[in-house]
């Protein structure tokens, strides 16, 4: 099993987790190191939610144990808000309420994610982008060592979540930070992430995108389509590069 | 004026007071069968009351504050659905208490006064429980707003935070069965829910963030209590729901003036 080098962040060791008498993860093991973008794929029902609450302490692990850097910081991008629409909330106060920060800590962040021009939208206004990128900036307020996504590019178009992979890139360039997040597409995150996890209730294999796309377990998993989306990885990955320069 | 309808003027607006800041999140955090759940077990609270011969509003504080923290770990357990529980409590403690006081020989309460509120018969005691009450709940409240507020918002989010979420939790739900209890007298265990929700409801519209609703639903309220209570003069109807249906009326009422407003709640 192919592991990190660098500063480790975080470690799970053998987590076990059975809810309900229903063993959800079964000896997962999983490093992340600083300056790493790891990303957990796997079906619906795999447990990649799940695993993510373990690791940042929301649900504690039937056995095993998880190891954290000393006074690692984590920002977290939950996978939706579910405000309810009765709550008036802009985005300013939504990102005033991340910590005791100074009034231009929040509109620093919204810069960095390409979304200032909604600060002072209401949060029920936001598109789906948007939101994710509002999410994002809350998460790095917290000045993180390491950036938790669950499923960051839900409800964004295809373009759009292309450009998100990219902002997520270029922060992890930027922070030095690391990066553990969820992902529901195989296409598109391919191309934006170091190291990929397949989780399916255990870890079915681990490594570089290139390398687990072509590993029979993976392809058990996903079956001819998870192959499939090899050609579209090298497409985008080029893709990306251009794009990002345009940026810069 | 007469003395009574001042003072049930005075207790009434104490009570809309209160009702606007812990009304909001109620709305906020969809909480109202869990404030009708409180609010049913007023009537277990008399009968402790009288038992024990204490202040039955004192009573009615003890015995909410008993519901709050069994609802507080019941909603920890997973075989039963919540809002399962909260039926079996909100039904259970309504019974217990009609069956107990039934029970005291010697005891003949008004049950329509319990039900419906009896804001004509607050007494200079019942309006030293609201404001001191009211004002210790609304100080709680503030003490716990940004917090709280971070909680509705998300709560992994301010777990991961790093905030004491179950312990602003707890603080919260008993902050609420203090209310319920203190507002009991006015509009009654039956309406003290709709005293929360309407006013808040109303308030959304034209609320550009939370405190301004908070604020907004407590004025709102007021104008409920005095139009209800006048009317309930002038026509000589029950005034605990003559309250609430002028809150209704305002509520209605509300949809035909015009949103002028930075934050408009438009979905794209």
């Amino acid at each position: 099993m192919s592991d990190c080098s660098g500063e480790m962040l975080l470690e799970l060791l053998n987590v076990d987790l059975t809810l309900h008498q229903k063993e959800i993860l079964h000896h997962v093991n999983l490093r992340v190191c600083r300056g790493e973008i790891l990303t957990i794929v796997g079906p619906n029902g795999a447990g990649k939610t799940t695993l993510l609450r373990v690791a940042l302490g929301l649900l504690p692990p039937s056995s095993g144990h998880i190891e954290l850097k000393p006074n690692l910081r984590i920002g977290y991008m939950p996978q939706r808000l579910q405000l309810d629409p009765t709550f008036p909330l802009s985005v300013r106060r939504f990102l005033a309420l991340a910590g005791p920060k100074k009034a231009d800590g929040f509109f620093a962040a919204l810069e960095e994610v390409g979304a200032s021009h909604v600060v002072d939208s209401a949060l029920s206004n936001l598109s789906g982008g948007e939101l994710q990128r509002v999410l994002l900036a809350r998460a790095l307020l917290r000045e993180p060592d390491l950036l938790v996504l669950d499923e960051p590019v839900q409800g964004v178009d295809v373009h759009g979540q292309v450009e998100l992979y990219q902002l997520i890139a270029r922060i992890r360039d930027q922070r030095n930070c690391a990066v553990l997040m969820v992902s529901h597409d195989l296409h598109l995150v391919m191309a934006a992430t170091d190291r990929v996890v397949c989780l399916n209730r255990h870890i079915c294999c681990t490594g570089a995108p290139e390398v687990v796309t072509a590993d029979p377990a993976y392809l058990a998993l996903f079956g001819p389509l998870g192959a499939q989306n090899l050609a579209v990885y090298t497409h985008d990955s080029e893709h990306r590069h251009d794009c990002s320069e345009e940026h810069t | 004026m007469d003395d009574f309808l001042i003072r049930a003027l005075l207790g009434g607006f104490g009570v809309a007071l209160i009702a606007g800041p812990f009304g909001s999140f109620v709305v906020w955090r969809r909480l109202a069968y869990f404030g009708d759940t409180l609010a049913h077990s007023a009537l277990l609270g008399v009968a402790v009351g009288l038992l024990l011969h204490v202040n039955l509003t004192l009573g009615i504080v003890v015995v909410c504050q008993g519901i709050a923290i069994l609802l507080f770990f019941g909603q920890r357990q997973r075989q039963l659905a919540s809002d399962t529980l909260l039926g079996i409590l909100a039904h259970g403690a309504l019974s217990l208490g009609l069956v107990s006081l039934a029970f005291m020989e010697d005891v003949r309460i008004d049950l329509m006064a319990y039900l419906f509120g009896d804001i004509l018969a607050i007494t200079t005691s019942d309006l030293l429980w609201i404001y001191g009450g009211g004002g210790l709940a609304l100080a709680g409240l503030l003490l716990i707003w940004r917090t709280l507020l971070a909680i509705t918002i998300h709560e992994d989010l301010a777990r991961v935070e790093g905030l004491a979420v179950d312990r602003i939790n707890w603080f919260f739900l008993g902050l609420i069965a203090l209310s319920v209890a203190l507002m009991m007298k006015v509009v009654g265990m039956l309406l003290v829910t709709s005293l929360l929700i309407i006013p808040a409801a109303t308030a959304r519209r034209f609320a550009p963030n939370p405190e301004a609703m908070a604020i907004l639903a407590s004025l709102i309220g007021c104008c409920a209590v005095g139009s209800g209570l006048y009317g309930s003069f002038l026509w000589d109807t029950p005034t605990g729901p003559s309250i609430v249906v002028a809150a209704c009326l305002l509520f209605l009422s509300s949809f035909l003036l015009p949103v002028r407003l930075v934050l408009k709640n438009v979905r794209h």
